[in-house]
């Protein structure tokens, strides 16, 4: 029977080495004249950049600081990933898809650009969202490379007081929330990425539901990189004031290119009293070929503050793209009874790397916190989660729930939890589960054997794995994440 | 063609030690047989072998379901040509429904024969109505498949999927190992119900108990990798009388 197991290994290896990576689904580009910044970074640049947005002089010392710090820092290099070193003096930091100065309307945005979305299958139009699902209306600020192209149902929002805009916008728009927010949960030091994204970002979402309002829709946003060498550097900023309640999606697609592509994006949510801030997030940027060539290099910092007692952020994740993922979406727990929580799918499939997961900060009294962490590898991947739970020595009856499981498929590829835990209170209960399986050839087999054939079992085998986090993604999401995962295994077995 | 299963000399080894010797089995249309033999004889080998499980060299002869050989086919191609092996040990699909795993089976196989997929209402009704006949209640149907079921859970799950898949060859592989005499009872019913004049039926097992409620055309004694000996249903009792030791070839 050993000997069974082995041919089925390897087939299954084989079979893996198969996908076909060139199939991918939205490897188009589209041909706008950019408007660029020189290639590389310097002084100029963050000027230019600053300079390109209008920005208050005020923004551009905030950008100039940042980026005279970030002088001083260095690439860290503790996660579990292998990459060669990133030149910036090789990347575009700014560009704009070239069009008519601030579009008022759709008939003003490119055709183009337009056609581009529509391969995106993202429902940009108003009408196409009116017409989908009832209740499930998304407004869409769409990001086209960096600049924030059309924003919909703003008239609608802007009825409850919501605020919806580029962050562009809001820096000229609101001041005052942007200088009393932003930096405030990721601070400008944070990290290497965090500061050169202070320096450089080109544009983002900014959210803002007033006190007591319950925003009647998904608020949405896609991310598209366009151009050629560009690192994208999105900031985004989701504040939720005393009783509040919003969801966020964050969809993701990328054409394909064949030189890495730097993405180091900063979120920031804030939650006040009894708010709630719920924010998913589908990536699905190109990967790489399966030789590993090409693929996007993803370095995201996004953070949470429940600043207010009783309120609660949800991070929702499905990573199924880049060719290499440094994600941590973390909780501060500040306010009494906050509760963080974090769920998510991460798939790696060829030579990705994935380096991902939370942090919950228990600062405050009886806050909790519960992570449920699903990773597959396939192919020559490596999946790491990494998580830190910690609790000061203020917050008594801190609880936290982390559940870690991994799926391999085929045994070139790896799988890793890197779990750290610090208490600093006695009373404070942590609970740690980790599972690392395998798909066996009698999972497969049985289904098989019931008119299935090998790809569809592993689609359905890896859709029961993930069911926990799945069931937690808004409706828009989870038909589209079953998909996706089909799409990302497809060929991994059969 | 009146035969549904033939099987013509078969020789299968794994990792070189030959399991099966010489399988000779005919089973026409609409006839249910039984396999018995001791633990050990090769009996469940040769239903991995018929549904396509890797692992086994066959080394020689056929296998003709409805005059096709299938051996050359995938295990889910020959599900989809009407063969169903009910499991001794039903694997479990964690997170994955039973409700659900249904559907994606019975749509996988429309699917593989060019058919529609099912309507969601047609689906549910046929479930429930398979579901009633085997005294499967709506809250198992939701639990993941096979995952914490009891043995007989699993075994009525096993013959709920047979129900909706509507093969036209089944085999049941020890299909009464822990079963109670109840659920026992539920089972055979539930197969009984499916004998039709174009299926045809294979049980494996080495227990005379199941014969009494799911009776067989033929019982077929199975010893040291092949068929010994064939004869009505008065065979069966014969067996449990005197045991299998007179079918050991001396050696």
């Amino acid at each position: 029977m050993a000997g069974a197991k082995e041919n089925i290994d390897r087939d299954t290896i084989e079979q893996v080495e198969q996908i076909d990576v060139e199939k991918y689904k939205y490897g188009f580009a589209t041909d706008i004249k950019s408007d660029k910044a020189p290639i590389g970074l310097s002084e100029d640049i963050v000027r230019f950049i600053s300079a390109k947005k209008n920005e208050p002089e005020w923004m551009l010392k905030w950008r100039l600081d940042a980026y005279e710090r970030w002088l001083t820092m260095e690439e860290p290099n503790w996660a579990k990933l292998d990459y060669p070193k990133i030149d910036l003096n090789e990347i575009y930091f700014y560009a704009a898809p070239k069009s008519t100065p601030g579009p008022k309307s759709l008939d003003e945005v490119d055709p183009e650009l337009l056609e581009t979305y529509k391969k995106l299958g993202i429902p940009l139009l108003e009408q196409a969202v009116l017409a989908g699902v009832e209740g499930a209306k998304i407004a869409v600020d769409a990001v086209f490379d960096s600049v924030s192209v059309v924003t919909t149902f703003r008239e609608e929002l802007a009825k409850s007081g919501i605020i919806f805009c580029s962050i562009s916008e809001a820096i000229t728009e609101y001041p005052d929330l942007i200088k009393k927010y932003l930096a405030t949960v990721v601070p400008v030091t944070d990290n290497y990425y965090s500061t050169l994204n202070c320096a450089v970002f080109t544009d983002g979402s900014f959210v803002y539901i007033p006190k007591g309002v319950r925003c009647p829709m998904e608020l949405s946003t896609y991310f598209r990189i366009n151009e050629i060498n560009t690192g994208q550097f999105e900031r985004t900023l989701i504040i939720a004031e005393e009783d509040s309640y919003v969801s966020y999606l964050e969809g993701c697609t990328a054409p394909m290119r064949d030189e890495n592509q730097l993405h180091a994006a900063v979120v920031e949510l804030v939650a006040h009293k009894n708010a709630e801030i719920k924010y998913s997030t589908v990536q699905n940027w190109y990967p790489g070929n399966k030789e590993g060539k090409g693929g996007i290099y993803n370095f995201v910092t996004k953070r949470g503050d429940c600043r207010g007692d009783n309120s609660k952020i949800s991070w929702t994740q499905v990573e199924t793209g880049s060719a290499i993922t440094w994600k941590y979406p973390s909780c501060i727990l500040r306010g009494d009874g906050s509760r963080g929580e974090f769920y998510s799918i991460a798939i790696s499939n060829n030579y990705q790397q994935i380096d991902s997961g939370t942090k919950m900060i228990h600062l405050g009294k009886n806050t909790s916190s519960k992570v449920i962490s699903k990773g597959i590898a396939a192919g020559f991947s490596d999946n790491t989660y990494r998580g830190l739970i910690s609790a000061h020595k203020k917050a008594t009856n801190a609880r936290n729930f982390t559940q870690c499981d991994s799926l391999l498929i085929g045994d070139k590829c790896g799988a890793h939890t890197v779990p750290y835990i610090e208490a600093k209170n006695a009373s404070v209960v942590f609970e740690h589960e980790a599972t690392t399986s395998k798909i066996s050839d009698e999972q497969l087999f049985y289904c098989q054997q019931r008119g299935l054939n090998a790809e569809e079992a592993v689609a359905l085998i890896v859709n029961g794995f993930v069911r926990d986090v799945i069931q937690n993604l808004p409706m828009e999401f989870m038909v589209e994440t079953q998909k996706l995962i089909n799409i990302s295994l497809e060929g991994s077995v059969g | 063609m009146s035969n549904m299963l033939e099987i013509k000399d078969l020789h299968v080894k794994v990792e070189d030690k030959e399991i099966l010797k010489g399988v000779n089995l005919t089973i026409p249309k609409g006839e249910t047989h039984a396999i018995m033999g001791r633990n050990g004889s090769g009996k469940s080998t040769l239903s991995y072998v018929m549904a396509g499980k890797e692992g086994y060299e066959i080394t020689k002869g056929e296998i003709l379901l409805d005059g096709e050989n299938i051996l050359e086919l995938e295990p889910n191609e020959r599900a989809v040509k009407g063969l169903f092996l009910a499991f001794q040990y039903p694997i479990e699909i964690p997170g994955v429904a039973t409700m659900t795993f249904l559907k994606a089976a019975m749509n996988a196989q429309r699917k593989a024969r060019g058919e529609e997929e099912l309507l969601t209402p047609d689906f549910m009704r046929e479930v429930k109505s398979a579901a009633k006949m085997l005294e499967i209640d709506s809250a198992m149907l939701k639990r993941a498949l096979n995952v914490g079921f009891s043995g007989g859970e699993k075994k009525r799950a096993e013959i709920l999927q047979m129900a909706l898949l509507k093969p036209k060859m089944c085999v049941f592989d020890e299909t009464d190992s822990g079963l109670d005499i109840d659920a026992l009872k539920i089972v055979s019913q539930g197969v009984n119900a499916l004998r039709d004049a174009n299926r045809s039926m294979l049980i494996i097992t080495h227990y005379q108990r199941l014969l009494n409620y799911i009776v067989p055309d033929v019982v077929h004694v199975f010893s040291n990798g092949k068929i010994v000996k064939s004869g009505d249903k008065s065979l069966a009792l014969e067996l449990e009388k005197h045991g299998y030791a007179q079918y050991d070839e001396s050696t």
